[in-house]
Formats: structure tokens, C-alpha cells, sequence
């Protein structure tokens, strides 16, 4: 999409280095002159957001390792000598930790806008594929993170998910006692997970990569899901988008700082704050928030192997997504059917969410299990078959004709604007 | 749609709002009381009498079981702490043995505090304390932030949001935990030996006997010398003990969020001109 670079080099350095490195024509053609369809709303910003977030997580983390011990003895007390001792050691863990609960609020609501807007569709499928894989990533490393603390929560939570490895039949028990370095969690489950931690970021960075390059290869899709077809469907990526992602990067910048200084043990769980004991079981073993609706469907199967079957299946599902959804139209805003059913399926999100923050008994498991049906059968009949069925709206002819002359009729646009563009 | 999400809201919140009602019919522990701190909300601070006389609190009561091992003396004089001064804070840790060594003899040895020592362990190790205790008493340097209790919804949403929020679920758990002791457990209750009941305790049979009473610590601010203010200005010591750089991070906090409001208005009005032409389809 991008073409080759337009970029002319005007300094002698910059002549000399475009020879030898194009790198300032790389930059320029995809973060300057990239085409971006010229109706795209203020959800298409989290990209950027996610970005930031990254380069935030990655900062502070660096810095926190400085300071922090990765041993089963020390890592609690290290965590507090960040908090009491560090110069604004409180802030960085603060910002660590409320961070990464801002980077899945941020992934959800950028893989919530593909959906809508069936950013997955031909031919996006790698790049919402590349995309499933960096969840997957962010899933595991924020797992990770969540253990060095080395708290009641840290140190349940990781034997809990660690146990889902047991039910693979023959091999189970052994892979868990590969995968914590022992016969029980302990220090060498703490180190290795200490180490994955580190790398897993640089890995997401480098699918971000390639997440960025399949974007820039195909094009972002917009809120009407038709391609942009001439100049006067995109706008240049600098100064437009950028002025509109920085604009909203600060605001969501607000609600970060907003955890972060005022709440900033809201989103985490009070038993991290008891140091880790193999003895004590807490009453209620929770993850963070952000796994909560996958453990809801994990504990609505009685069977621990179907269990974990599900939790694996309800997130590899994604991957095929771009294959169940049957429809050829892709914004939701022309599908008034599936636009219910979108919405009905992120209230079923956040009902089983709120699921998997109850004890597994009664009534709850009951509405878990009926919510996990309903997830899956989203995906595999809800989809498949409204593509089938659905009579939906009719497609404007442009972009430029969908924002610029609203109203009027399909067909009936004017002659476009003669005025030069940029 | 909107009646939908409308439809699937109402229900959740009746179920929640059910859910509460029958665990408290069924005998489960009742909500701590909402009390009223100094350090709560954005612009909040310690009351520092209030640390002060909940330090001496801790000193004469509390610290006969439960340490303190992550704090050192120093920190009672660090800002946004106690407001000690330092010669305050040396006589305060002088007032303490602290074991020391080994010395050139390879002898441990102990000595007077000094401000850059932690607090002193009350026993020597968990078994120790298990053997006079029944239990091992928690360290209470976080115990403030590592005690919670349950809102439920909607309340737990409302407790995150700006003018709503509330943070101090653990300080009200311990103010209403102190004030919690019965002599008699209800009728029907079966309290374990060496046990006591408290009403606010999870499972009600609580190892700690009841700490404290009115007229256990004299306090010379002449602030009521009862239980009630005991367990308020204990807990508030306590909050600060698990946050002691909370009044920096709402300082710094307030500086952030106006420095990022100013920008966010800066940028949406060059956005707005940036995008002028595009909007009125000129580009």
C-alpha cells in the first residue's frame, strides 16, 4: 500500500546515510506519507496506545530489575524495598503493575474494534493472526510478572495455572515438574519464570514488528470496511493520525495516571501483599482480572482436561475467526444483525469476567457454564450462519462519500471537490 | 441494544445485590463499618497526632506480638511520615535494644538503637512464636493493604471511580476487627479452645485474645483514651506503615493529572485545526 518511499533526503549526511541505510525513507513512508483512511474513529487509536504501553512496561521493568531479587526468600522484601526505599521506587512498581492491567484494557478494546468492525477479514487474516499470537504472548508474560512479587496470590496463581499442564494425559505430571524445576513450586519455578518474564516482552516487541509491517502491507480497514479506493479516501499518516493518537493516547493517559496515583491497588488483590506460604491456602484463589473470564470457562467444565481444553480452545478460537465469520461485508454498521449479536457477545465477555471472580459453586457455575456455550456458539453457529442469513444494509460507494455527503443517497454524490490535495 | 445491555445489567445487579443478603443470613461476617480518614480521596494526608498516638499504640500493644520488620526507625521521620524531627527519631530508636555483631570476639552482642535499624523482631523465630503464642502473629508493615473485605457489585466499580473512590477497605477491616471482640460467642457458635470470637473475623474463631480496652494507653493530646480511638489511630499507623509515600504519590498524582488535562487540551485543539480541511472535504 505504502508504495516505495517518496522520501527525498535533503542534508549531505542524510543523502550519504539514505545510500547506505534507508532508514529515514523507511520511517518517512511508513509513519509520514502512509495513506490512513480518512474516516477512522478514536478506536483505532489503540494501536498506538498499545505501542506506548510496551515502551512503558519495558522501561519501568528494566528499571525494577535493578532492584529487585529473583529468590523465593528475598523477592517480597525486595518488592517492598522498591516501595519504601527506591526513590520513586513506588512509582515505577505503580506503574509496572497498574501498567500492565492498562495494556489488557487496551488489547481488549482493540480486539473488541476488529470485531466490530471485522478488521480480520480478507485479506487481513495474518494481521489479525500475528495479533492472537501477541495476546497469547501478553497473556503468558503478564502471568509471569504476576508471580515475582512472590505473594499468597503470586505464589497460588502460578500453582493453579501450572497445574493445567497435569492434565495432559501420560505426559501431565512431568511436564509440571519440568515446568517448575522441582516437585514443588519453589525458588527455581521463581528464577526461570524471573527470566521468562524478561524476554517475553522483547519477543511481543518483535511481533509488534511484524504485526506493524502486515498492517502496512495491507492497510488499516476503517469504520466502513471498504477499501479506501482513491487519494481522497486517506489521509496522510503524519500530521493526521498522529495529531489524533497523541491526543488520545493523553487521554488515556489520564485514566492510567488515574490508577496509578490514586487506586493503585484496585486492580490487584489484597493476599499479594502476604508473602508467599506453601502452607496456607487462600480461601479464594482469583487471577488478575484480565483472565478472569477464561477462568470462569476453565471452572465450568468439571472435567479438569475438557477444563483446560476449553480455556485453550476459547483463546485458539480466535485465530480461525477470520474463517467463521462467513459475511462478506465487514463493518458492523452495515450488519444490523450481527451488530446485536457483537454487542450480546461483549456483555457475555464481561458476564463471564465477572464469573470467574466467584467461588465455583451453585448458581455461578451453573451461569458460567450456560455463558461458555454461548461464547463458543458465537463463534462456531452464531458466525457462520449470519453470514448466510443477514441482509445487510447497502455499502456506500467511498470512504470520502460515507463522511462527506451524509445523507445523500448512494450514487448521488457530486463532482469531487477540485481543490489539490495537500 | 441498549435495552439489552440495560436488561443483562438489572439482572446481574440482582443477583449481587441477592447474593449479600443470604450470606448474611446465613451467619457470615458483616461488612466493617465505613470510617472516616484523614488520608482517604485524591487530596488526602496523614493526621499526624493521629500517627503518632497510633504509634504508641503499636508500641505499648500491639508490638508484644506483631513486628514490624520492614520498617526502620528512620522512616517515622521521613516526610510525610509521623513529623518527627531527627533528634525525635534517634531518641525513639535509642529506647530500643537491637541485637548487633558478630564483634571481634565473634560475639553478638546488643545495644541502643539507632535510626537506620529496623524495628526489632518480638521473637526470635516463627516456631518460638507459635509455641507461646498458639499462632504466629503477622508482621504488620503491609498488613493495612493485605487485608480487604468484599463490597460486591455494583459497589466494587463505584469504589475506582474519581469523587467515589474508595481505598481504605483494609484500615476499616482492622478498626472494626479491634472493636470486634464478644466475650461470648452467639449462641450455637462452636468456638475452638484458646480461641476468642470476633465478629468481623473471617470464620469468627480468631487466635489473637482481645488486644486492647478503654484506658489501655494514655494519651497526653488528651484524645478520648477509649477503644474505639485506639483501633482508628492504630490502623491509620498502620496505613501509613504499608504506604508511606502515599502523600507524595497524591501529590505528585494531582501535578501529573493537570500537567496531562492541559496537554490533552492543547492537542485536541491542534488536532481540531490539523483536521479543519479534512472535515469540510477541502482535502
Amino acid at each position: 500500500m505504502s508504495g516505495h518511499s517518496t522520501y527525498q533526503p535533503q542534508s549531505t549526511f542524510m543523502k550519504w546515510m539514505e545510500r547506505r541505510l534507508p532508514i529515514a525513507g523507511l520511517v518517512y513512508s511508513s509513519f509520514v506519507v502512509y495513506p490512513t483512511p480518512r474516516n477512522l474513529n478514536y478506536w483505532w487509536t489503540f494501536g498506538g496506545i498499545l505501542s506506548f504501553l510496551l515502551g512503558v512496561q519495558i522501561v519501568t521493568g528494566i528499571i525494577l530489575v535493578m532492584h529487585y531479587t529473583p529468590h523465593a526468600d528475598m523477592a517480597f522484601n525486595s518488592v517492598e524495598h522498591i516501595m519504601r526505599d527506591v526513590n520513586y521506587g513506588w512509582l515505577l512498581r505503580y506503574l509496572h503493575s497498574n501498567g500492565a492491567s492498562m495494556f489488557f484494557v487496551a488489547v481488549y478494546i482493540h480486539m473488541f474494534r476488529g470485531m466490530y468492525y471485522g478488521s480480520y477479514k480478507e485479506p487481513r487474516e495474518v494481521l489479525w493472526i500475528l495479533g492472537v499470537i501477541l495476546y497469547l504472548l501478553m497473556m503468558a508474560t503478564g502471568f509471569l510478572g504476576y508471580t515475582l512479587p512472590w505473594g499468597q496470590m503470586s505464589f497460588w496463581g502460578a500453582t493453579v495455572i501450572t497445574n493445567f499442564f497435569s492434565a495432559i494425559p501420560l505426559v501431565g505430571e512431568s511436564v509440571v515438574t519440568w515446568l517448575w524445576g522441582g516437585y514443588a513450586i519453589g525458588n527455581p519455578t521463581l528464577q526461570r519464570f524471573f527470566s521468562l518474564h524478561y524476554l517475553l516482552p522483547f519477543v511481543i516487541a518483535g511481533v509488534v514488528v511484524l504485526h506493524i509491517w502486515a498492517l502496512h502491507c495491507v492497510g488499516q480497514n476503517n469504520p466502513t470496511g471498504i477499501e479506501p479506493k482513491t487519494e481522497k479516501d486517506t489521509v496522510a499518516f503524519t500530521p493526521y493520525a498522529t495529531i489524533k493518537d497523541a491526543f488520545f493516547m493523553v487521554c488515556f493517559c489520564v485514566v492510567f495516571a488515574w490508577f496509578v496515583f490514586y487506586v493503585p491497588n484496585y486492580l490487584g488483590h489484597a493476599d499479594n501483599y502476604i508473602p508467599a506460604n506453601p502452607a496456607v491456602t487462600p480461601t479464594h484463589i482469583v487471577p488478575e482480572w484480565y483472565y478472569l473470564p477464561f477462568y470462569a470457562i476453565l471452572r465450568a467444565i468439571p472435567n479438569k482436561l475438557l477444563g483446560v481444553l476449553a480455556l485453550v480452545g476459547s483463546i485458539g478460537i480466535l485465530a480461525f475467526l477470520p474463517w467463521l465469520d462467513t459475511s462478506r461485508v465487514r463493518s458492523a454498521n452495515y450488519r444490523p444483525l450481527y451488530r446485536q449479536f457483537f454487542w450480546i457477545f461483549v456483555i457475555v465477555c464481561i458476564g463471564l469476567g465477572w464469573l470467574g471472580a466467584k467461588p465455583a459453586e451453585g448458581g455461578y457455575v451453573i451461569a458460567a457454564q450456560i455463558l461458555t456455550f454461548y461464547y463458543f456458539a458465537h463463534f462456531l453457529l452464531i458466525l457462520p450462519i449470519l453470514g448466510w442469513v443477514e441482509k445487510t444494509k447497502p455499502l456506500p460507494n467511498s470512504i470520502a462519500e460515507s463522511i462527506l455527503h451524509e445523507g445523500l443517497p448512494a450514487g448521488a454524490s457530486g463532482p469531487a471537490p477540485t481543490v489539490a490535495r495537500h | 441494544m441498549l435495552r439489552s445491555i440495560l436488561a443483562a445489567v438489572l439482572a446481574a445487579s440482582l443477583v449481587s445485590v441477592a447474593a449479600p443478603r443470604l450470606a448474611v443470613a446465613a451467619g457470615e461476617v458483616p461488612q466493617p463499618p465505613r470510617q472516616k480518614w484523614s488520608f482517604s480521596g485524591p487530596f488526602g494526608t496523614y493526621d499526624r497526632a493521629q500517627l503518632q498516638r497510633g504509634f504508641k499504640v503499636y508500641r505499648e500493644v500491639c508490638s508484644v506480638c506483631h513486628g514490624l520488620n520492614l520498617l526502620s526507625f528512620r522512616n517515622l521521620g521521613q516526610p510525610g511520615a509521623l513529623g518527627y524531627s531527627e533528634a525525635q527519631v534517634k531518641q525513639i530508636a535509642s529506647e530500643y535494644k537491637v541485637q548487633d555483631g558478630p564483634n571481634d570476639q565473634g560475639e553478638m552482642f546488643e545495644r541502643e538503637g539507632r535510626a537506620a535499624d529496623r524495628f526489632p523482631q518480638p521473637w526470635p523465630n516463627e516456631n518460638a512464636a507459635r509455641a507461646s503464642y498458639n499462632a504466629v502473629p503477622p508482621d504488620m508493615s503491609v498488613i493495612a493493604k493485605a487485608r480487604t473485605y468484599e463490597r460486591g457489585f455494583p459497589w466494587f466499580i463505584f469504589d475506582a471511580l474519581p469523587f467515589l473512590q474508595y481505598q481504605e477497605h483494609g484500615v476499616d477491616y482492622l478498626t472494626a476487627l479491634l472493636q470486634g471482640y464478644e466475650d461470648k460467642p452467639p449462641q450455637g457458635f462452636n468456638l475452638p479452645p484458646a480461641l476468642a470470637y470476633n465478629k468481623y473475623f473471617p470464620g469468627h474463631a480468631i487466635a489473637m485474645p482481645k488486644p486492647m480496652e478503654d484506658g489501655r494507653v494514655t494519651y497526653e493530646d488528651g484524645s478520648p483514651q477509649t477503644l474505639v480511638q485506639y483501633s482508628k489511630d492504630v490502623s491509620a499507623f498502620l496505613m501509613w506503615a504499608a504506604e508511606p509515600h502515599m502523600e507524595a504519590r497524591k501529590r505528585i498524582g494531582l501535578q501529573v493529572m493537570v500537567f496531562l488535562i492541559v496537554l490533552a487540551g492543547l492537542l485536541y485543539f491542534t488536532k481540531k485545526k490539523v483536521w479543519d480541511d479534512v472535515k469540510a472535504g477541502r482535502i
